[in-house]
């Protein structure tokens, strides 16, 4: 990937090298200007509610727990606790059932030339303009009639038949990518069309379908639009309803136990940035490109 | 014959596996769309029931509700400021980070950081605090003996602040800028360089017409996220300070779910949608003019 011309081969060496020094002087910099929001909310969620408002200095005088001790306990009858558990309740399944959906209709597009294939898809590629705004209220009424209001059926049901144009795009151009002679190989030995997506191309497909389900999770666990209008229960509030709710009742009060949860609410995509890093940069970039 | 027969039957097989796709297209996407536009021209109100009423949700809009009008040109505005300083910021980093020098992967994890936490409400938090009066931002102002401003209290400033978190979630663009850069020959530049071109003409004759495709594709997404943008100006300062970052989604969101005025809300909501069709298509029709494909009549 990092194919990079060989560049300034007269420059001397001294040159290159304050150079070099230069670039690690503007990376750095810039880098710590872009951390800097998140690093001071780390470390002020470790601080006495006082200290935040009066609120000079980066790391906390000493260290206190309080703000993650007292908003993770229940102060009212629902807490973080039930929070943390019901993001991970709408999220995982939402994530499972979309990565294996949009997979089959990835293949589908990608690798059979059926009746109305370039309609169809093309109908499929617009909707990546379909604004969301526009769906929201007759999804609500539709929900509604459904029963579906205030359960996490409006987030699990969509995702199993494939309403994420993007994630079927990402797979759909990946597959592209995989050559068409192993099909025709797992033909001739007699697999049929689901065997061989599933035992010959789903091994490969590792990486977008790791990408899909990276983006689905993140997106899910973030989205605050959808759950709040969705979802009326404080008992089925996600982490983002809670965190909101937080933010109205005890808006004077309590900014470390605000500051402790909002930080909560952003490890688990952090840890899972970190741990599945590379997905995210190959995933975004072969969407993109070749199309 | 029957073999060909036979290739054309096993196609028909991607039928079955785009049905789930099919299904959902139609159940939730395309007919959802059609049951607001039929609403739009209605009363209707949960609470009430519905009447055809023909344009006078439309016609309302634009005569007798003092918060449309404002609320477009709040929406406008943002959309003017997000997009292009973000796709600014992306393009200028992403060219900072295509150098092969050690550690480049640990920058580009940390650069891209910020965008894995979108438009989230603890981030909507974060920037309440960051910028309040006497928030982090004015006190390093501070130090440097700026005096600071009052970034979420003032009309004039607060959009720009609310704008400013989508700006610093450059991420996603920037890494397709990345690898936009990384395609583009480095014979291209080594030629140019042969006849004596100046850096500031590389960047202007090579790099970004090679980028424009990306930047095309970046400018379109953006855009259709900024005009629908919800969660930050919602959070972070509830429409306010005098209604100055009271955004179109807002709108629809109040009328909807708050006076659940559904019919009128279904109208606010398909102008949104043509308003961003006639600049999508706008876009599209101006990317002839301006976007370089390297492959263009081949």
């Amino acid at each position: 990937m990092n194919r990079l011309p060989e560049r300034g081969m007269s420059m001397n060496k001294r040159k290159r090298k304050t150079g070099k020094w230069i670039q690690y002087g503007v990376l750095i910099t810039g880098g710590f200007i872009i951390l800097y929001p998140l690093l001071w909310m780390f470390f002020a969620s470790f601080k006495e509610n006082q200290e935040i408002l009066s609120g000079t200095g980066f790391l906390p005088r000493h260290f206190s727990l309080e703000g993650y001790r007292l908003g993770w306990k229940d102060n009212w009858q629902y807490g973080f606790k039930v929070f943390m558990k019901n993001s991970f309740l709408l999220v995982i399944p939402t994530v499972v059932f979309s990565t294996i959906s949009t997979t089959l209709v990835g293949y589908g597009f990608a690798r059979f030339r059926f009746p109305g294939h370039k309609l169809l898809f093309a109908v499929m590629l617009s909707t990546l303009m379909l604004p969301n705004t526009v769906l929201i209220i007759p999804r609500y009424m539709l929900f509604n009639r459904f029963g579906w209001v205030n359960t996490y059926l409006p987030f699990w049901i969509p995702a199993l038949f494939a309403t994420t144009p993007f994630h079927i795009f990402m797979v759909y151009q990946f597959m592209r990518g995989l050559p068409v002679e192993l099909d025709e190989a797992a033909k001739i030995d007699g697999c049929g069309p689901f065997r061989i997506l599933f035992s010959i191309l789903a091994p490969l497909l590792k990486p977008v379908l790791f990408s899909v389900a990276v983006f689905q999770f993140i997106w899910n666990w973030n989205d605050f639009f959808n759950v709040f209008i969705m979802i009326s229960g404080v008992e089925k509030y996600t982490l983002s309803l809670g965190l909101r709710m937080m933010m109205d009742t005890d808006a004077a009060s309590a900014w470390n136990q605000i500051l402790a949860m909002s930080v909560v609410s952003l490890l688990p995509c952090t840890l899972f940035y970190f741990t599945m890093q590379k997905y995210f940069v190959e995933g975004i970039a072969t969407t993109g490109l070749k199309g | 014959m029957s073999k060909h027969k036979k290739l054309k039957r096993y196609q028909l097989w991607g039928l079955v596996f785009i049905l789930p796709w099919l299904i959902g297209f139609l159940v939730f996407q395309l007919f959802p769309l059609l049951e607001s536009l039929y609403y739009s021209f209605t009363n209707y109100n949960p609470l009430r029931g519905s009447r055809w009423i023909g344009l006078s949700n439309y016609i309302k809009m634009f005569t007798r509700d003092k918060d449309v009008i404002p609320s477009m040109i709040v929406t406008l505005n943002y959309v003017l400021m997000s997009v292009p300083l973000k796709l600014l910021s992306a393009l200028v980093v992403a060219m900072l980070l295509n150098h092969k020098v050690r550690g480049i992967n640990l920058f580009r994890t940390v650069y891209y950081l910020p965008s894995i936490f979108g438009g989230s409400v603890a981030i909507s938090i974060l920037w309440r605090f960051l910028f309040k009066s006497d928030g982090v931002v004015n006190q390093i102002l501070g130090l440097f003996h700026i005096k600071g401003l009052n970034w979420l209290g003032s009309p004039d400033l607060a959009l720009l602040t609310v704008s400013l978190v989508s700006v610093w979630q450059f991420g996603s663009s920037m890494v397709l800028f990345l690898a936009g850069l990384q395609q583009i020959p480095a014979d291209m530049y080594d030629s140019a360089r042969v006849d004596g071109a100046s850096p500031h003409r590389i960047f202007f004759r090579i790099t970004l017409p090679m980028l424009s495709p990306i930047i095309f594709f970046n400018l379109l997404m953006q855009m259709i996220n900024a005009f629908q943008e919800f969660t930050l100006p919602f959070v972070i300062t509830n429409g306010g300070p005098a209604n100055a970052t009271y955004v179109y989604s807002m709108m629809i969101y109040d009328n909807a779910f708050r006076y659940l005025n559904m019919g009128y809300a279904s109208a606010q909501s398909w102008v949104l949608f043509l308003i961003m069709a006639v600049v999508t298509v706008f876009i599209f029709k101006s990317s002839s003019v301006w976007v370089f494909y390297k492959d263009e009549g081949t």
